[in-house]
Formats: C-alpha cells, structure tokens, sequence
C-alpha cells in the first residue's frame, strides 16, 4: 500500500476499532494512539520526501500512485505529493493531534470522535489526491461531519450555525464541481488526473474564463472569500473547541489549497484576466475582517473575524501569482493553522472554566491561570506578526512578493493590506489587556484551575510548531519555493 | 403463431407463476394455513428476482411488440430488487388488525401491476406501452386505497383513479396524433419516419404528458402528495420507486428508440422541465410537517434528476439514468422502511415531529435513515454522491452546463430539508408522548440491512455502473 494511503486508512481504521469501544479510556487509548500514528506517519513522510529529493529525484509528485475506479469516466483512486501538500498534510496531523487532547472530556465522546475522525478522514484524502473527482469527493466528507459535530456538541445558537455553515459551503461546493465537470469537459474528456490536465492538456480560454470563477469562487468559500465568509464567524463560535480547531487551522486551508492547485494551476491564462476580481475581494476580506474582530467582545467571534482576515491574506498572496507572495500564501496557510488552533483551544479552555467567552466578564486571567495566560499571548503576538513566530515570516514574504509587482493596483492593495496588522495589533492587544490584565472582574473566577495536562499538551505542542517555523523558516521556505515551480512556470 | 416467441418473455412467465401460486394458496388455504402466506410470498419472489439474473436469452417477439434485450432484463432486475424490499416493509402492517384478512390481495395485486410495468419496459410498440401503463395503474389504485377504513386513504385511491385514467386518456390522444402522422406505432418504424412536423409535436407533447403524470413531473405532479400522503406507507414506497423506475425507463426508450431523432424539439422540454421539477419539489418539500408528503416533494424533485440523465440524449445517458434509478431505489426505500418502522411503533404517527429524538429511542434505525438522506442529498461516500455525479457528466457531456448548475444549486436547497430530517433525529428532543425504545420485525431489518449495503456498496464498487454501461452501450 502507498505511504499515502494510510493517511487516509489509519483514521478509517480508528473509526472501525471506535465501534467496539465500550468505555471512555478506550476510546482515549484508540484517539491518542491513531493520532500519534498519524503524527508518526507524516514525520515519516517528511524525511522520505526531503530524501527523494536529496537523492535527485525532480518529479513534481512523489509518491504517485494511481488506480482506476470508474474506467468509463476516467476516474482514478490517485495520490501524490509536493512540498506543499506534505507540509499540509503535517499541519493537518499536528491539528488532529492536539485537538484530540482539547476534546478529552466530552460527552457522548463515541459519536463525537467518529465525525471527528471523518472528517480528517477528508481533511488528510483532499491533501493526497490529484484527481480531482477523489479531491472533490474527500473535500465534501470533510464537510458533512461538521454539521453535527456542530449541531450536537455546540454552543450557542448551534443550530442556526450549524445549519448556515453546511449550507454556505455546500453552495461552494456546487460552484466547485460545475467546475470540475467542465475542466474535464473541455480539456477533452481523456482525465480528471491534475498533474496530466496540467501538463499534457489545455483548457481553451473562452471555457476557463467561467471555470475558473467557478473554481475560485468555490474554494474561496471555504476559504472565508467577502462576501461569502458570513459562515464562519457563526460556525466556529458554535462549535466545539477541536472543531473550530481543525475547521480554522485545516479545513480553511483546504479552500487556499484548492483556490492554488485546481483553480491557478490548471487555468493560468484565465488567472491573469480575472485575478484582479478576486484579488479586490480578498483586499476587503482582509481589511473588512481586521476592522470586524476590533468591535467584537466574544473571543471566539474576534479570533473567527481575524481567521477571515489572516485567510483574505492567502488568498490575496495567491492571486499576486509571483514566486515570493505564493511561498508567503503557503507560510501564511501553516502558520494561521497552527495560531488559530492555538486559540481556539486556549478559548475552548478559558470558556470551560469561566463559561463566558465574553471579554468584558473577565480581567486578571494572567494571575488565575499563568499557564493559559502565557499560552494566549505568545498565540496573540504569533497572529500580530512578531518577530521569531510563524506570523512574521508568513507576512513578511507576502508582502514582499506583492510589492515586486510595479503597477499601481497591486502596489495599493499591498498597502492596504499591509496596514491591516496595524488593525490586527489593535484587537489582538486590547483583547490581551482586558482578559489577562487589569482586576479581575468576577469573583468566582478565583477559584479556577489552571491548564489540566492534556490541554498543556495540545498547548505546547502548537507553540513548538509556531516557534519552529518563526525560528527556522528557511527550511520550509525552500521545500514551498521548489514545489512552487511547476506552477510558476505555467504562470509567466 | 410461434411459441418460441413466450421463450423470451421468461421473467414475465416467472411473474405470472408466482402470481398464480399466490393466487391459489391465498383461496385454498385455511385460516390457519395462511400463517405461512407472508413468508412463502416473500421466498417465491425472492427466487423469481433472483433468476433474473441468470442469462437469459433476449429478442424481439411478436412482430417487435415485444423486445427484450440485456438492457430490459436488468431493468426488470432492479424493479424486481424494489418490489421485494417493500414486501419485506409490509410485514407488520400486513399483520395489523384491519388488514389481516386480505394481506394475500396486496401481494397478488402488486405482482400484477408489476406485470404491467414489466411490459411498459420491454414494449417496443407504443400500444403495448399503453397496456402496459394501464395493466399498472388501475390495480395500483386499489392499493392506495388499502386502507379503505381511514379516509385518506380512500381518497388517495380516487384520487390516484382519476388522474391516471385522465393521463391514459391524453397519452392515448398523443398517440393517435402520432400514428396519424406517421402511419405506425413501432418503435423502429417511426424513427425512419420521423420528423418535426407539427401533428408529431402534438403528438409528442400529448405523449410526453401522459408519462409525465406517472413520474410526477411538474406541472403534473399534483396528485403526488395528496396520494403519497394517503396510501399505506408500503404502498407509497412502492409508488415513489417501482412506478416512478418503471415510468422513467418508458420515457427512455420511448425517447431513445422512437423520437432520437427529433431529439431538437424534445431537449428543450425536458430541460425545462427537469429545471422547475426539480426547484418547485424542492421548495414545497421545505414546507411539509408530514413525512410521507415530504418524501413526496423529495422524489418529484428526484423525477427532475433522472430527466438530467434522459437529456443526455446517449449511451452514458442511458447508464446514469438505470444507475441513478438503481440507487433511488435503495436510498428512498432504506428512507420508507424507517418511515414504516416508526410509522407502526407509533400507532400510526406519520409527522416529522414523531422522528424527534428518534437517535436515544432507536439509534440504528436513525443511523439508516441518515444514510438514507445523506444518499439522497448526494453526500459522499455513499451511493447518492455517484449517482448525481454521473448524471451531472452524462448531462455536462452534451453541453448542459448550465442546467447541471441549476440542479447543483438544487442540491443545497434539498441538502436543507434532508438536514431539517437529520436534526429531528439527532439534535432535538423527543416528544413527550414518544415511543420509548422499540425494535421493527425481522422482515423489515432485513430490507433495511439489503438498502443499507446498497447504498455504501453500489456506489464505491465501480463494477456496478461499468456493466450497466456495457449493457447499454449497445443501444
């Protein structure tokens, strides 16, 4: 069996064992050990690939394999991977990993960890696959799950959320795969194989000019794309803490992913005729999301509203389509994930305990609990964009891969842009000094615990991600930039 | 007059036997004796459905009345699949007090107007195609109005009479148009002969009417939901696949093989028509509170799907519409044995309400019926996600892009009402008066067992469409 397939196999194999599972310690056993195998497997992945290619192999995938399901239609089970879907792939695996921990104690924990595992089971099938009727597929297992994930174990007006979610992204769905029908279509019905559509084939320009809006527009819903990311501010503040987790920090990605590999690498031309719609509809994403989180008082609604706008951001480094802002894209892709996680398991935690997620109920958390409090800051300076943290190196590349281009639409719109981490400075540290500082606002509050040992580890382990990449973000810069080619090529 | 031509008719003469067995044990047999009645009918058509699938040898009979060809037999296969999964449903309402005593009519009447749709698949005359439609429809009304104790369903019995006998009648008269204008009424010889003049248009219209009452296409579909509504929930299960499968399958090969080639006047009407089948079914299906009407709207705007196959106009066409009818028929049957089960468990309660909390009273029949749903809305991994795949590209494949559009779009809105099902269920609590636990009869597990593997298994095992497309290739 190809490596890849387990990715997907290893969490269907925890489905069956959850099944058979009677009491909660065995469901913890079969959660902590499948996601430390996932973990271990995309390790694993990670040294293979970095081998492959010290050992010279140049191919744009490695690890292809593929095998043929629907013959009549062309359709292939086929996977493979570039630096970007491995780096996916383990961004997915770390989510996974650490949300598991923030969801220790849940009730009717069965039924909850058997969406959970579905829908990674999407999450992980749409990194690995390059057909695009496999990636559509894994694509919307990936999004059923969240509908009762949210409508059973959320909060708040859950159903309404739950419901909004499911359907708004349903509606991308459908724009996504009149898409995928036509780009099969019109490239002369022989594939859906995307390493062959974009290589041997071509897709004529009066098609892509409306598959590839069609395309855009699809991934772009779930990537939060104004003015269709009305689902996400609702959704993740209904849904529990791991799914916010894993729909902020994986699934999000899953449209920026999409909006790179379906839509600019297979319609070029048409990226260059009709980006500039959609590079002034992320501009507002990311300006209108930075100014929505300054008035928001529930945490989780400041950290929705700032994932719109971190995303925006992605979106918008894409569509520069230059080698710099498309590397910073995928920077941006990792390091949100693992921030936003961060964030939304320290709200998760905060929520637990003081049952409000309402800023102007609390004040002086720093000295009920450190640790938390620690935790939420270093998140808060990460998505500031600070220096020796992921955020900064993301941003920083953005910026500058779009300020290469010399004309004065881009130029503008990078400086827009870029004055939206003054904005983001702004609610991430009025948003720090109301709950950790100042006096503490409710009594009750005194008595609370800090971070039990699970939630440390599902802390910590993010923080480690987020420092590496702030620390060491060549190594991952240089693995993007490679895989990047293929597509840069495709687009001068 | 040669017999050898009866040799080809072998799942008819199977039918007929079965019927005349049940036929006599259900007069002969004692009270006591007919405890084994529901049983030795379920195994007898059991066999007779699975001799279908032994090779038999196929042709045209009688002149060209008559044709059989790999393509009917496998139609009749899955009308037979159907059939059988709503006999195994019955069981406990067969078993109730009111219609105890005449449980042997519902098996015979069904396996007659079984016959007729088995004609109206392999007629290749338009006046068999007419008998066939009548030997179905007359009989079925009955069966809607089974339960003639309750007066809905009395009148979902009158109701079902006159609106076919008034869609027979206009079928009849656009059949006359059209063997006016072209002097025959074989398949084969009125696609040498036909072109779009204006007495074929008419005709055709007429023709297309008729049929469309039988699929509930709208504007035809008025009578759906009263009569859904009305019939024995067995009987509506058997209405929304068995008749609906049969009457699409008639549309086909009436299309295909007799008016291919004005294949310019029909596209634009079957277009138009699948685009408002399918939006007005699913927005009234938004609005029911009762179930069985709701699974009613639900399966017009399915009606709407299988016309995006029949568009297509070709041989992948023709593949996705049998495969999406294969698929139809586990998913809204899966859905019906569900209805059924809670139906019986709660003294009749037929409202979405009574599925309110259904996952803490019943989790398995509540995880069926999600299957069932997510199968219908075209959620993968099940079977329903392939079926709409493979329409929308046997749609896409003649250019219809923008109507597959409208049919994806279409899809979110049903994805809304099957969702209002899935958190009745799961999300709500039940009502005060609900049911506690409770477990259906073994006859009906079984069906639901069959649905079940069907829905995960028809979809993710490619053999299953490649051989209905090898089998249809031909046509």
């Amino acid at each position: 069996m190809n490596i890849l397939s387990l990715f997907v196999a290893i969490p269907a194999l925890m489905i069956a064992l959850l099944f058979l599972c009677k009491e909660m310690k065995q469901i913890r056993a079969v959660m902590v050990t499948g996601a430390s195998a996932l973990m271990f497997l995309a390790t694993t992945l990670v040294v293979l690939f970095l081998q492959e290619r010290a050992a010279g192999n140049a191919a744009e995938m490695l690890f292809v394999s593929s095998t043929i399901w629907y013959a009549p239609l062309h359709i292939t089970y086929a996977v493979g991977v570039d630096g970007i879907s491995v780096l996916m792939l383990c961004l997915s695996a770390i989510i996974v990993f650490t949300g598991v921990f923030s969801s220790w104690n849940m009730n009717m924990a069965k039924e909850y960890f058997l969406w959970y595992c579905l829908l990674s089971i999407g999450v992980f099938g749409f990194f690995i696959s390059i057909d695009l009727f496999t990636m559509f597929l894994f694509y919307e297992v990936a999004l059923i799950p969240m509908y009762l994930l949210i409508g059973l174990w959320g909060t708040g007006r859950k159903e309404y959320s739950a419901m909004k979610l499911t359907l708004m992204l349903m509606g991308g769905s459908a724009f996504l795969l009149i898409g995928i029908v036509g780009i099969y279509y019109t490239s002369g019905h022989s594939t859906m194989n995307l390493l062959e559509i974009a290589n041997t084939l071509h897709i004529p320009i009066e098609h892509q000019r409306w598959i590839f809006p069609a395309t855009f527009l699809g991934f772009g819903v779930l990537g939060a794309l104004f003015p269709f990311h009305t689902w996400s501010p609702d959704g993740h503040a209904s849904a529990p803490t791991a799914v916010s987790m894993l729909h902020a920090g994986v699934l999000m990605k899953l449209g920026g992913y999409g909006c790179f590999r379906v839509a600019i690498y297979l319609m070029p031309e048409a990226a260059h005729e009709l980006g500039w719609i959609f590079l002034i509809l992320t501009g507002i994403s990311v300006f209108y999301g930075a100014f929505s989180a300054v008035v928001q008082t529930d945490l989780k609604y400041i950290n929705a509203y700032s994932s719109v706008s971190h995303c925006g951001l992605v979106l918008f480094a894409i569509l520069m389509m230059n080698q710099t802002a498309m590397t910073g894209a995928i920077m941006q892709m990792l390091s949100h994930g693992l921030m936003t996680a961060l964030f939304f398991a320290l709200i998760g935690l905060i929520y637990g305990r003081t049952h409000t997620r309402d800023i102007r109920e609390m004040g002086g958390l720093m000295k009920i609990m450190p640790f938390a409090s620690v935790c939420y800051v270093i998140a808060g300076l990460a998505s500031l964009g600070l220096p020796g943290l992921s955020g900064f190196v993301a941003e920083m590349t953005i910026f500058v891969g779009s300020f290469q281009h010399a004309d004065l639409f881009h130029r503008v719109f990078t400086i827009l842009a870029c004055s939206s981490i003054v904005i983001t400075a702004v609610y991430i540290l009025r948003t720090i000094g109301k709950i950790l500082y100042g006096p503490v606002q409710d009594a009750h509050h005194l008595h609370l615990t800090d971070a039990a040992w699970y939630e440390k580890v599902s802390a910590v382990g993010l923080i480690i991600a987020i420092v590496a990449i702030g620390m060491y973000p060549f190594g991952i810069s240089d693995v993007i930039r490679e895989s990047l080619l293929p597509v840069i090529e495709k687009l001068i | 007059m040669d017999f050898n031509n009866f040799l080809l008719m072998g799942q008819e003469i199977g039918l007929i036997v079965v019927f005349l067995i049940l036929f006599a044990y259900d007069i002969i047999a004692s009270d006591k004796g007919k405890r084994w009645f529901y049983p030795v009918a379920c195994f007898l058509f059991a066999v007779q459905t699975v001799l279908g699938f032994f090779p038999l040898s196929t042709g045209e009979a009688f002149g060209g009345l008559y044709v059989g060809s790999g393509l009917t037999v496998l139609m009749k296969n899955i009308l037979n699949i159907a059939t059988l999964l709503v006999f195994l449903q019955s069981y406990t309402w067969l078993n109730s007090e009111e219609t105890r005593h005449k449980a042997g009519e519902f098996f015979t009447i069904t396996l007659v107007t079984l016959l007729g749709m088995y004609l109206m698949v392999s007629a290749g005359n338009f006046m068999m195609l007419y008998i066939g439609m009548e030997t179905a429809s007359l009989p079925l009304a009955c069966l809607a109005a089974f339960n003639k104790y309750k007066e809905k369903s009395a009148e979902a019995g009158v109701k079902y009479i006159l609106i076919s006998a008034f869609s027979s009648g206009i079928l009849l008269f656009g059949l006359s148009f059209i063997y006016g204008a072209i002097g025959s009424l074989y398949f084969s010889d009125i696609t040498l002969a036909v072109v779009s003049d204006p007495l074929t248009i008419l005709g055709f219209v007429f023709f297309f009417g008729g049929l469309g009452f039988k699929l509930s296409l709208v504007p035809f579909h008025l009578w759906t939901a009263d009569v859904y509504e009305g019939a024995p929930t067995s009987v509506t299960a058997y209405l929304s696949v068995v008749s609906k499968g049969a009457a699409a399958f008639a549309l086909l090969f009436a299309l295909y093989k007799a008016f291919g080639q004005i294949e310019v006047v029909w596209e634009p009407v079957l277009w138009w028509l699948s685009v408002i089948t399918i939006t007005l079914g699913n927005l009234f299906a938004i609005r029911q509170t009762d179930i069985k009407r709701f699974f009613a709207f639900s399966s017009i705007s399915q009606a709407g799907y299988i016309l995006l196959g029949v568009i297509a106009g070709n041989a992948q066409g023709m593949t996705a519409t049998v495969y999406y009818v294969l698929v139809y028929v586990f998913s809204n049957l899966a859905a019906f044995g569900v209805i059924s089960a809670v139906e019986n468990a709660s003294g009749g309660k037929t409202s979405i309400a009574a599925f309110n909390g259904l996952y803490k009273t019943n989790p398995m029949l509540s995880f069926v019926m999600m299957l069932a749903v997510f199968s219908l809305g075209g959620i993968p991994p099940f079977a329903g996600f392939f079926s709409k795949f493979f329409i929308f590209m046997a749609a896409a494949s003649e250019g219809h892009y923008l109507l597959v559009f409208i049919a994806l779009l279409n899809t979110v809105i049903s994805l809304y009402y099957y969702l209002l099902i899935i958190k009745a269920m799961f999300i709500k609590e039940g009502e005060p008066d609900a049911t506690g636990r409770f477990s259906s009869d073994a006859y009906n597990k079984t069906s639901l067992t069959l649905c079940t593997l069907g829905i995960f298994a028809v979809g993710i095992l490619a053999c299953i469409y490649e051989s209905i497309g090898n089998i249809s290739f031909g046509i």
